[in-house]
């Protein structure tokens, strides 16, 4: 279908002096040009207000108290401010104590972790499958696209079995370990390793670099921007991880953020007690991600696509 | 070493030398090949693949999660976990097929309601007239990245009965419904508005797996209408994202061209748009059916499968069996027939889309 090659045509680059002058409405009559924007303001504004409305409500309730935030749910300023909810988060009230610390460091300690290992699991494997020639790569490059179709939620009884044969069920290696299968983050490194051009190997051969050599010193520093998307591919992955957890633990010591949230919140259907507090909960688990996303939001987009390689 | 010997080749430039540096390399290149993907052979063997074959052999057994299913304590069953779940009729078959029910339903509302979303945001995001197109993206791209745990959290207090969504809808005069506790079905209330109200004999009496045709046709819960709602807000920044990557594909000399033989935004957008992002659109499609089949976060922490089960899914059956009931022969069961149906249907969707190509 003509389709097909028109897609091939290379890219334009979208500055907004190169967009044809037709496709703008430069020269619409006025009363046009103020509907368009007007309508297309308006529309983006009111997606704006849906994206980001909730969270702004999920922050505004953390500082409610629990009448307030049941009897005036909408309202985005608290009447009366009260930091009731998150003197629990922060453990300063001793009635009530929720072990948000240990959620958090544990949430910390498996995210850190995991995101280490794949960086070395993921970019180990994708230079042999991109550069290294050995006999079984076919195989294996295989089994890693294979892995890709294999639906994430039909793995919870299989890794609660592999856990518990191993003797890992409720211990960090059993949170952590499994979690290094990162078959996107391979593909990714692959692809980033075969942009380069195979001169660069060739010439530290010759120079007397061995094959681990050429990789760390040579080659690694020139992906630096797929080890960044795999970085924040992992650590989003991992921070947000629930139903691994789930499975692989029961111990509440070993419950991370998004376990303990879960725990504490689910079940917990017509008592509308306390939102506040889980809400606060809620706003702690996000503000780690926020902040990478703030600095790193392209790259959080660029492992959106890389994804869909698929 | 190797590094003289190559100097040598390179300098003396004579055949036999070369080629036995060649394989001299080769064969390092060979061993570190192997010791470069080793880690994660073993781990995605052990931790994937071994683990499969494991819920395999379990799905065949009585076991009940004590002790290890392959000492030969727990009883071969052979297929008859598979049995009970499809064809035995009892309270697994009619928790598995409400669920499969549930499902077909949220992910039919589901898909719809994503890719239309998400192509609206790409589109605007897109647009040549209005500026700000990152700051905007970046807005609609959040919610997917934060954890589907805080976001269920936040949709149980946005959904409350008295909550912020039945607030803004009392705004425009709607009398919002309680969201988790309502268990009728959004096509029974529309059937309702028109005065049927019971199930018509014909379909009350036909049984599809243990049930009704009428209760197969109850659509989506109003507790599960609260549920796609949150899928369709968390997903769309991703799946925009797609859109976009397709969007900017199209080079900008065609729309000129179009737009210059007269054809206005409708037309260009009809004609032109959107047949070239015919593969966009099926990619969104399958890689949104795959992950509305799994769906269980949300189940989890909202729901529990009620009201009246009828946000029962099946992953959430396959979870509750097992670690619940300690049942775990029939909660690796049902994960396989889930796995089945996912497979029948993303190589359906490929054979449709293949079909329209050619």
């Amino acid at each position: 279908m003509s389709g097909l090659t028109l897609r091939r045509a290379p890219r334009p680059r979208r500055e907004r002096d190169a967009v044809p002058v037709v496709l703008t409405d430069r020269y619409s009559p006025l009363p046009r040009k103020v509907a368009v924007r007007v309508v297309g303001y308006g529309l983006l504004a009111l997606g704006t207000l849906l994206y980001l409305g909730p969270f702004l409500v999920q922050v505004a309730t953390s500082f409610k108290t629990d009448a307030d935030a049941v009897g005036n749910p909408v309202s985005l300023i608290p009447s009366p401010v009260t930091l009731a909810a998150w003197e629990i988060v922060a453990g300063s009230n001793p009635a009530y104590s929720v072990p948000v610390f240990r959620w958090l460091g544990n949430s910390f300690a498996v995210t850190i972790s995991v995101t280490l290992g794949r960086l070395i699991i993921d970019s180990l494997a994708g230079y042999a499958l991109a550069r290294l020639r050995f006999r079984g790569r076919a195989v294996v490059f295989a089994g890693v696209v294979a892995v890709l179709a294999v639906p994430g939620v039909v793995l919870l009884i299989p890794k609660f079995l592999v856990l518990n044969e191993l003797g890992m069920f409720n211990s960090y290696a059993g949170m952590i370990l499994p979690l290094f299968c990162d078959a996107v983050g391979i593909l990714l490194m692959k692809t980033a390793f075969e942009a380069v051009p195979t001169e660069l190997d060739e010439a530290a051969r010759i120079d007397g670099a061995g094959v681990f050599r050429t990789f760390w010193s040579v080659i690694l520093p020139l992906v630096r921007p797929a080890l960044v998307t795999v970085t924040i591919l992992s650590f989003q992955g991992s921070w947000n991880e629930f139903t691994h957890f789930l499975v692989a633990t029961s111990d509440p010591d070993l419950a991370t953020m998004n376990l303990g949230i879960a725990r504490l919140t689910a079940g917990d259907l017509q008592g509308s007690q306390q939102f506040p507090l889980k809400l606060a909960l809620a706003t702690l688990s996000t503000i780690p991600i926020a902040i990478v996303y703030v600095f790193f939001s392209r790259y959080f987009m660029r492992s959106g696509n890389a994804t869909g390689l698929k | 070493m190797t590094a003289t010997v190559t100097r040598e080749a390179s300098a003396g430039r004579i055949r036999p030398v070369r080629r036995r540096v060649t394989s001299g390399h080769l064969r390092q290149e060979r061993r570190a090949g192997w010791l470069f993907v080793a880690p994660a052979v073993i781990v995605l063997v052990v931790f994937l693949f071994a683990p499969i074959l494991m819920a395999a052999w379990v799905s065949l057994l009585d076991w009940n999660g004590q002790s290890s299913p392959f000492s030969g304590d727990a009883d071969f069953v052979g297929l008859s976990n598979y049995q009970s779940l499809l064809t035995e009729a009892g309270l697994l078959r009619n928790d598995f097929m409400l669920s499969v029910r549930n499902t077909i339903y949220y992910v039919l509302f589901n898909v719809t309601g994503v890719v239309v979303v998400s192509f609206a945001l790409a589109m605007a995001v897109n647009s040549y007239v209005l500026r700000g197109r990152s700051f905007f993206r970046t807005i609609f791209y959040f919610p997917a990245i934060t954890s589907s745990v805080a976001i269920s959290v936040l949709f149980l207090f946005l959904f409350q009965g008295s909550g912020v969504v039945n607030v803004v809808l009392s705004w425009v005069g709607v009398d919002g419904p309680s969201w988790f506790t309502d268990p009728r079905g959004v096509l029974h209330i529309v059937l309702g508005w028109f005065g049927v109200s019971d199930a018509p004999g014909a379909l009350a009496d036909t049984t599809v797996g243990g049930l009704s045709l009428w209760n197969w046709l109850s659509g989506p819960s109003v507790a599960m209408c609260a549920l796609i709602t949150l899928t369709i807000w968390a997903s769309s920044g991703t799946f925009m994202l797609f859109f976009l990557v397709g969007l900017q594909d199209i080079p900008v000399e065609l729309e000129e061209a179009t737009a210059i033989d007269g054809a206005g935004g409708w037309q260009r957008f009809r004609h032109l748009t959107l047949p070239l992002m015919r593969r966009s659109i099926v990619l969104v499609i399958t890689l949104a059916l795959i992950s509305s089949w799994q769906v269980f976060d949300q189940v989890f922490i909202l729901s529990q499968g009620s009201p009246a089960k009828t946000t029962l899914t099946p992953a959430y059956v396959s979870y509750v069996r097992s670690f619940g009931d300690g049942q775990f022969g029939v909660g690796a069961a049902v994960a396989f027939v889930l796995f089945a149906i996912i497979i029948v249907l993303t190589l359906v969707q490929r054979w449709v889309g293949r079909e329209r190509r050619t």
